[in-house]
């Protein structure tokens, strides 16, 4: 069972690894904007969830479980927000005065 | 000499060049945001360095002396004070002068202010 | 591996600091410095220093981000017209090139010098790591770091508040008289709806997370500093989204709650006189309780005061 569990955390950390690889390099070769943000949030959703999957049959007890989830639910609401926000002032600046 | 290359003296290599780099940008940069930016650089290399004594320090069981790492902390806090104190004396000289560098001339306050 | 992994972590700490330095507009330093900031907290978990870890990353990259990006955007503002101003940094050193060059030398002297005394600290090194363990069980408490903080070195502590509420001291004094007392001004004229969204869901999550980190601060890292952090950035984002205004600088309650930290830490200091062995002592049997009053009652000091330290001085004149 045990490397059952760590043959899952080793597939689904550098799967998640290599979505952070993918989106940093969209990051930095896509032309505008919003192609940016949509590669970063693509690592930011994916890439986080997929570690934090992986980690948790590693975790010692439920609470450090817990906890891992939390984070990714806390860096899910804050990508999603700045996203937005970035999103937003494009927005104003096209259609400003 | 090599055989206190460890990972740990690594970062303190590293720490000692963040000092170096910082020094340059308070003495040079023209910017004054840009300076206090530095100043902050200067004081995170500092701490790293103290960092990697606490590291070396470790005994008793703790993987780090706690007796730098807390300081450390103070240090940091501190720092953050300062940064503060300087931003808001900086925004102030603005304020009055229009001045936010070292570079250009200062235009005075009545050209900045003077027109609406 | 994991040396290969440190070598790339310095090496980026290293180039984004050269980054901070060469970068024309200030902005984008800035924003270079806040992933500066997470990157030296991975630095600190790599020197197994978990409690600085959690400092850098909620100061060194959050809150003090916070401060340089507002000053940013407000040295920017009221000039934008001026195309001369506007210009961004050419760098055209006032200093010249004979001036730049003997910079760059005395900042070359300084690192040498620091890493040549790195590479020749004492083996073994000296440590007050058995002293701190030794006497870590009179103080009731697991986490080794709040013991320096609290007890041993809790002079410093107290010092540093006095630190922190005299640069507050600094920047309020720096606004105009008519608005001395009043309120300084954070929100945008509109707030975004996004922020104003996370500002509502976040502050719940926020403060649970800053009140279970100043509690396991006793045994585990975490403790007073990264908790109030923490509740300061939450009462930022809500005085950012325009949610609730900032208080009057001169307001009562607010001024209660920025000396109430350390009125107490000094109260408890003289109390040391009269029932244990000194300024700063704690009696054995209670020292635990008193250790974690002193740290509730720090911990909302350190929120205000950062909280309004980012703030700045007070820009609308006071409420009647």
């Amino acid at each position: 069972m045990t490397i059952l569990a760590h043959v899952f955390t080793l597939l689904a950390v550098t799967a998640g690894a290599l979505l952070f690889l993918a989106g940093t390099i969209g990051l930095l070769r896509f032309p505008d904007t919003l192609s940016r943000l949509h590669a970063l949030s693509k690592a930011d959703n994916l890439g986080l969830a997929l570690i934090v999957l992986g980690l948790l049959p590693q975790a010692a007890s439920l609470t450090d479980g817990l906890k891992l989830i939390l984070i990714w639910l806390l860096a899910q609401l804050s990508a999603a927000t700045a996203s937005q926000l970035i999103a937003g002032s494009l927005n104003r600046r096209k259609s400003g005065p | 000499m090599t055989a206190a290359l460890t990972p740990t003296t690594l970062f303190g290599l590293g720490g000692a060049a963040l000092v170096g780099i910082g020094l340059f940008m308070v003495i040079t940069h023209p910017s004054l945001l840009r300076r206090v930016v530095g100043f902050n650089l200067i004081g995170a290399g500092i701490f790293l360095v103290f960092g990697v004594i606490a590291r070396r320090g470790a005994a008793a069981g703790f993987a780090g002396d706690p007796v730098p790492q807390a300081l450390v902390i103070t240090g940091i806090v501190v720092a953050f004070s300062a940064t503060a104190l300087a931003v808001a004396l900086l925004r102030r000289l603005f304020d009055l002068t229009g001045r936010r560098d070292f570079d250009s001339e200062a235009p005075s306050a009545s050209q900045s202010r003077g027109e609406p | 591996m994991t040396l290969l992994f440190d070598l790339a972590l310095v090496a980026w700490l290293i180039a984004l600091a050269g980054h901070i330095a060469m970068t024309r507009e200030d902005r984008n330093a800035i924003v270079a410095f806040i992933a500066f900031g997470l990157l030296l907290g991975l630095a600190w978990v790599r020197l197994s220093a978990l409690d600085v870890a959690l400092t850098e990353v909620a100061i060194g990259g959050g809150v003090t981000g916070v401060l340089l990006l507002s000053a940013e955007a407000h040295l920017r503002k009221p000039l934008a017209q001026d195309s001369a101003q506007d210009r961004p940094h050419d760098g055209r050193r006032r200093l010249g090139n004979v001036g730049t060059i003997a910079a760059a030398l005395a900042s070359a002297a300084v690192t040498a010098g620091l890493a040549l005394a790195v590479l020749a600290l004492p083996t073994p090194a000296p440590t007050l790591a058995p002293v701190a363990a030794a006497a870590l069980d009179t103080t009731g408490l697991g986490n080794p770091v709040t013991a320096v903080l609290l007890a041993y070195r809790a002079l410093d502590t107290l010092l540093e508040k006095v630190v922190l509420l005299l640069a507050l001291v600094g920047v309020w004094s720096l606004a105009p008289d008519r608005t001395w007392g009043g309120a300084p001004s954070l929100a945008p004229a509109v707030a975004p709806e996004p922020l104003v969204y996370l500002a509502r869901v976040l502050p719940p999550i926020g403060v649970v997370i800053a009140v279970y980190m100043f509690w396991v601060g006793a045994d585990a890292p975490g403790g007073t500093f990264q908790a109030g952090t923490v509740l300061a950035a939450m009462w930022l984002i809500v005085m950012l989204a325009g949610l609730r205004q900032p208080p009057d600088t001169a307001h009562r309650v607010l001024r209660l709650l920025l000396v109430g930290g350390p009125a107490l830490f000094l109260a408890v200091g003289f109390l040391g006189f009269f029932i244990a062995d000194g300024f700063l002592s704690y009696p054995e049997p209670i020292a635990k309780p008193l250790i974690l009053g002193i740290e509730a009652a720090l911990t909302l000091s350190i929120a205000a005061t950062l909280a309004m330290l980012v703030a700045g001085p007070a820009q609308k004149a006071p409420e009647p």
